[in-house]
């Protein structure tokens, strides 16, 4: 046993540790590295994007400090402080949802905020992506892994009330995050394979039902734009048939950063929010794409590297979770935005402008260097 | 359960890592797919995508060619284009249309005629994005107010095209013609290709004979233009080949000499340069401003001129049929000395009245009391009809059409004048054909005296003047002198197709024309006023057409319908004898006596000729006379 003092992290940095200044302020070097590498490129790209409007780039510059500030705050809680408070966090959200549905602030015909005097508007279901899979995690860790069928049963409670009340705002593309990520965590936990392939078959069997009862109009009509652009050119499909030929016609080295006409010409719409990596694919070419999906799959490695590392299963389940659900959004986004996904309102994370997603996102990996930076030296 | 007792926490462990390698594998599999997406699209497809982003951002405008100029024989310019601003509407970038056009009425003046003709083109097809025009011709008033309130605005647009103006309006309206919109018709013959982006085409006259010189060629420029389509640069600029500039023989001074001469009156005035054919000047009265037609002209004002009964439209000097009456005879003349009916000093009896035999139908003589005896001197100068009936008899018809058309009459000799009649001149097949009815002998003695079936127009009495004035040579009525100062101009006209008239005796000509020489000096001639104290010799024949009835929509005006049944007065004529530098006809409808009336009209116009313009001495272009009368050019 050693002194769980030392071990804190607190004064470590006194013992000489090479790793004791990163242990102190609780950050883990080659993910900051690679994130400030994500959000210096995006905000050049968003320059672009946003037709050189600098108040853009300057507003996005503000909210990612913001977002660092939330992370670096994040990054100094003892992992048990998240596992301590999980239920409640969740319960408060499952309350802030529940506020959006009734009392909530809408745009463009979905209620997706919530308008607290004294405080910015908050969006409670970006919150929930990074609260269900912690209370998934919660629940499930405290049990034996892999799960047993009936705490499987709750653990997809957890995941499936709060999807169902975003689904009902309607924001298809955050339920369907959420519930990623407390899949992630199932499966993370152990789910049988069995298990899972009858999941899938039971979707499979499922999709013709919901297609048929359970989704809007305006969502199989995106459905059916993904699968033929070509069909309403001038409406929903529009957007697809753009950025396609934004990237398409980048070529192998682009047309340089700020040469893209698609964006520049105002032929490719939300050039600067959903779409920005069209401006990134018809500027900076395929090169610049292969850079960009490298230094996401670096920030993966990393991020799955700590969930491995992590000391106990809480903190493992939850940063598999966020690992997974932020790699969902860079396959969502640049899946939507090529034309090999149904649009869905998902950002490419950290390079497209927007509010609280950057915020989320700079949460999860706050508690992954928590997690990481508050191991105990015995395991290590 | 407390948290973490009784737990297998390496195998937990275990398990975890690996569901990340799965997960691991997970993640590059998707990858993987979106990297061979972004190669598929980046790599493979990427002319498809690039040829697609082009598309979009680069349209080819066709830029329409500048019109070429018209300038008359002295280089004052006729028709020249002027910068004329309309609004136009792209229906695409408007959202509310209703709303828009009502806020532009508060701006601008819309006629409903404006908005039902845009409504029109509303629901005509049309290319994406295309403007339409609302109104023309915007002032300097209203094209400031829509700059300054452009920002509330979206999809209005002023633009500005070069459009045919007509300085002289009125005097050169009948001869050059006029442009216009193209019509529905019209855009079915032009080359699609070369008229995009040209509004206007040659409705008439040499604008319209001339429409592929003046035109030129189209010319392109590709713009780079963003997703509403504004336009935002110009990459590639293929300029277009401006119209050629043409100079006519029309002299603009005899012209409004010839409208002022007819102003008041209805009639036409034609006159020709025998050496050249030029035609000098053209003028039907009354005329009209051909600048209304250009930009459009409102119901109101078009109803207003279509409906006048002064016939402001019709274009007399082309179009007008007239029975020539005793302007004939100096033709018929000719042809009774080449065809041997008639010698020089046959002399003729002239009772007053001429008959087949005794108890036939008499033909009267203009002269109650008849001109005793006659010969064809006499009969030219006095316009004896029965000298005429008796050798239009001793003829037959077939003779006379033979000469006549010799003449010219019976078809459109003119080279270059778009819509000329070509009037009627009457045979035996003719009536056949057209009254199913045999040629009467009385039908050829009504001939010798240019009436009954026989119509010409004035522009073929005075093409048949000037044959008399060339003595037998033909050169074609034309009005291209010069395209772009080339004189050469056998590529431009048509070819000439009619053979001099020769003479079994040439000196018939002299006879003839000495004969029309005393109808001005003679101590008997008809026109003997208006020949007196001419510092120089003209021939001419004055002429007087019955006008048989009224047309069956006029209305019964005691007064009009008395001035609408009086003779129209008519002249033929050229001048100097010798030398013949003009050679004129005119017609003043319903203006009695051609020597009284029609006669003294051409008289000035040999004097202003002549004498006051300085054209006897010949060819002056180049000079300095020209030179000034260029400067002096309006505008």
């Amino acid at each position: 046993m050693v002194n769980r003092d030392i071990l804190h992290g607190t004064d470590s940095s006194s013992l000489g540790n090479p790793r004791g200044f990163w242990a102190t302020v609780h950050l883990d070097p080659i993910l900051l590295v690679l994130l400030l590498i994500l959000m210096g490129g995006g905000l050049f790209v968003l320059y672009s994007g946003a037709d050189r409007n600098i108040d853009v780039v300057k507003a996005q510059g503000i909210r990612l400090g913001i977002a660092f500030v939330v992370m670096v705050v994040l990054a100094q809680l003892d992992p048990a402080v998240f596992r301590r408070w999980a239920p409640l966090f969740y319960t408060l959200g499952l309350v802030a949802l529940l506020a959006v549905l009734l009392v909530g602030v809408g745009a463009k015909g979905a209620q997706r905020w919530l308008a607290v005097p004294g405080l910015p508007r908050f969006q409670p279901s970006e919150y929930m992506k990074l609260v269900v899979p912690m209370m998934a995690a919660w629940y499930l860790s405290r049990h034996y892994l892999p799960p047993r069928l009936r705490h499987l049963a709750v653990g997809m409670a957890i995941v499936l009330v709060p999807m169902a009340m975003i689904v009902k705002q309607p924001d298809l593309g955050t339920s369907l995050l959420v519930g990623m990520a407390g899949i992630f965590v199932v499966f993370f936990a152990g789910i049988s394979w069995k298990l899972i392939a009858t999941f899938f078959a039971l979707v499979s069997v499922s999709a013709p039902v919901m297609w048929m009862y359970g989704m809007r109009d305006y969502q199989k009509q995106r459905v059916l734009t993904m699968l033929d652009p070509q069909s309403d050119p001038l409406g929903a499909g529009w957007n697809i048939i753009q950025s396609k030929t934004a990237i398409g016609s980048g070529g192998y080295d682009g047309k340089g950063w700020l040469h893209g006409t698609q964006s520049h010409l105002e032929f490719l719409p939300e050039s600067h929010t959903d779409f920005i990596v069209a401006v990134l694919a018809e500027e900076f070419g395929f090169v610049g794409m292969l850079v960009l999906l490298t230094v996401y799959f670096l920030i993966i490695l990393r991020c799955l590297h700590i969930a491995v590392s992590a000391q106990d299963s809480f903190s493992r389940l939850l940063a598999g979770a966020l690992t997974m659900t932020f790699f969902i959004y860079i396959f969502v986004n640049i899946g939507m935005v090529s034309g090999m996904l149904p649009v869905v309102g998902v950002p490419l994370p950290l390079v497209s402008y927007g509010g609280t997603s950057g915020v989320t996102l700079m949460a999860a990996f706050g508690v992954l260097m928590s997690i990481h930076t508050h191991r105990r030296m015995i395991c290590s | 359960m407390p948290w973490g007792e009784f737990k297998n926490i390496a195998a937990e462990r275990r398990l975890f890592q690996r569901r990340t390698l799965v997960m691991l594998i997970f993640v590059m599999l998707l990858t993987g797919a979106l990297i061979a997406r972004l190669y598929q699209l980046q790599v493979v497809e990427h002319e498809i995508y690039t040829t697609l982003s082009d598309k979009n951002r680069v349209q080819v405008q066709s830029v329409p060619p500048p019109r070429g100029l018209v300038y008359d024989r002295n280089r004052v310019l006729l028709a020249e284009n002027r910068p004329v601003f309309s609004v136009t509407l792209v229906p695409e970038r408007i959202t509310d249309m209703s709303a828009t056009l009502a806020r532009l009425q508060t701006i601008l003046s819309i006629s409903n005629e404006d908005l039902e003709r845009f409504q029109r083109r509303l629901e005509e097809r049309r290319r994406p994005f295309q403007e339409l025009p609302l109104r023309y011709d915007l002032n300097e008033d209203e094209i400031a107010r829509l700059a300054v309130l452009r920002h509330e605005l979206p999809g209005v647009e002023v633009q500005a095209e070069l459009v045919r103006y007509y300085p002289h309006s009125e005097f050169t309206a009948h001869a050059l013609g006029f442009v216009g919109r193209i019509n529905q018709s019209e855009l079915q013959r032009i080359d699609p290709v070369n008229y995009a982006g040209t509004n206007y085409i040659g409705k008439s006259g040499v604008e319209r004979f001339y429409e592929q010189m003046l035109h030129g060629k189209v010319g392109y420029q590709h713009v780079e233009t963003n997703a509403r389509g504004r336009t935002l640069r110009v990459l590639e600029r293929q300029n277009p080949v401006p119209g050629e500039n043409i100079q006519l023989h029309l002299d603009l001074r005899l012209q409004k000499l010839a409208y002022k001469l007819l102003d008041g009156r209805r009639g036409a005035i034609v006159a020709i340069e025998p050496a050249t054919g030029g035609i000098l000047a053209l003028a039907s009265v009354p005329g009209f401003d051909a600048n209304q037609f250009v930009t459009g002209i409102s119901v109101e004002d078009y109803r207003e001129l279509s409906e006048s009964r002064d016939k402001p439209l019709f274009n007399r000097a082309l179009r007008g049929q007239y029975p020539p009456g005793s302007t004939l005879k100096p033709m018929l003349a000719i042809a009774a000395l080449d065809s041997g009916a008639t010698t020089r000093n046959r002399r003729i009896w002239d009772p007053g009245y001429f008959q087949f035999n005794s108890s036939g139908r008499r033909y009267r003589d203009w002269k109650r009391s008849g001109h005793g005896w006659v010969d064809l001197n006499l009969a030219m100068a006095q316009s004896c009809d029965v000298y005429f009936y008796e050798i239009a008899v001793d003829m037959g018809v077939d003779t006379i059409h033979h000469y006549l058309s010799r003449f010219g009459f019976g078809e459109d000799a003119a080279l270059d004048v778009a819509g000329a009649l070509s009037g009627l001149l009457p045979s035996k097949e003719w009536k056949q054909g057209a009254r199913q009815e045999p040629w009467y002998p009385g039908d050829t003695v009504n001939l010798g005296i240019g009436q009954g079936f026989m119509l010409a127009t004035p522009l073929q009495l005075a093409t048949a003047t000037a044959l008399i004035a060339d003595r037998g040579y033909w050169v074609e009525p034309r009005l291209l002198k010069s395209v772009d100062g080339n004189n050469d101009l056998t590529s431009f006209l048509p070819e000439q197709n009619h053979a001099p008239l020769t003479l079994k005796n040439p000196d018939d000509w002299e006879f003839v024309v000495e004969a029309m020489a005393d109808v001005m000096h003679g101590a008997r001639g008809t026109a003997r006023a208006s020949g007196a104290n001419a510092s120089y010799r003209m021939a001419g024949k004055t002429g007087t057409a019955q006008v048989f009835s009224l047309a069956e929509d006029e209305e019964y005006n005691e007064e009009e319908v008395k001035e609408r049944l009086r003779d129209h007065a008519m002249f033929v004529g050229f001048a100097p004898v010798d030398n013949p530098q003009i050679a004129v006809s005119v017609i003043v409808e319903n203006g009695g006596g051609g020597s009284s009336t029609a006669a003294p009209v051409a008289r000035a116009l040999f004097d202003a000729w002549l004498l006051e313009f300085g054209e006897g001495g010949g060819d002056r272009e180049g000079s300095a006379a020209a030179d000034i009368a260029n400067v002096e050019s309006p505008r």
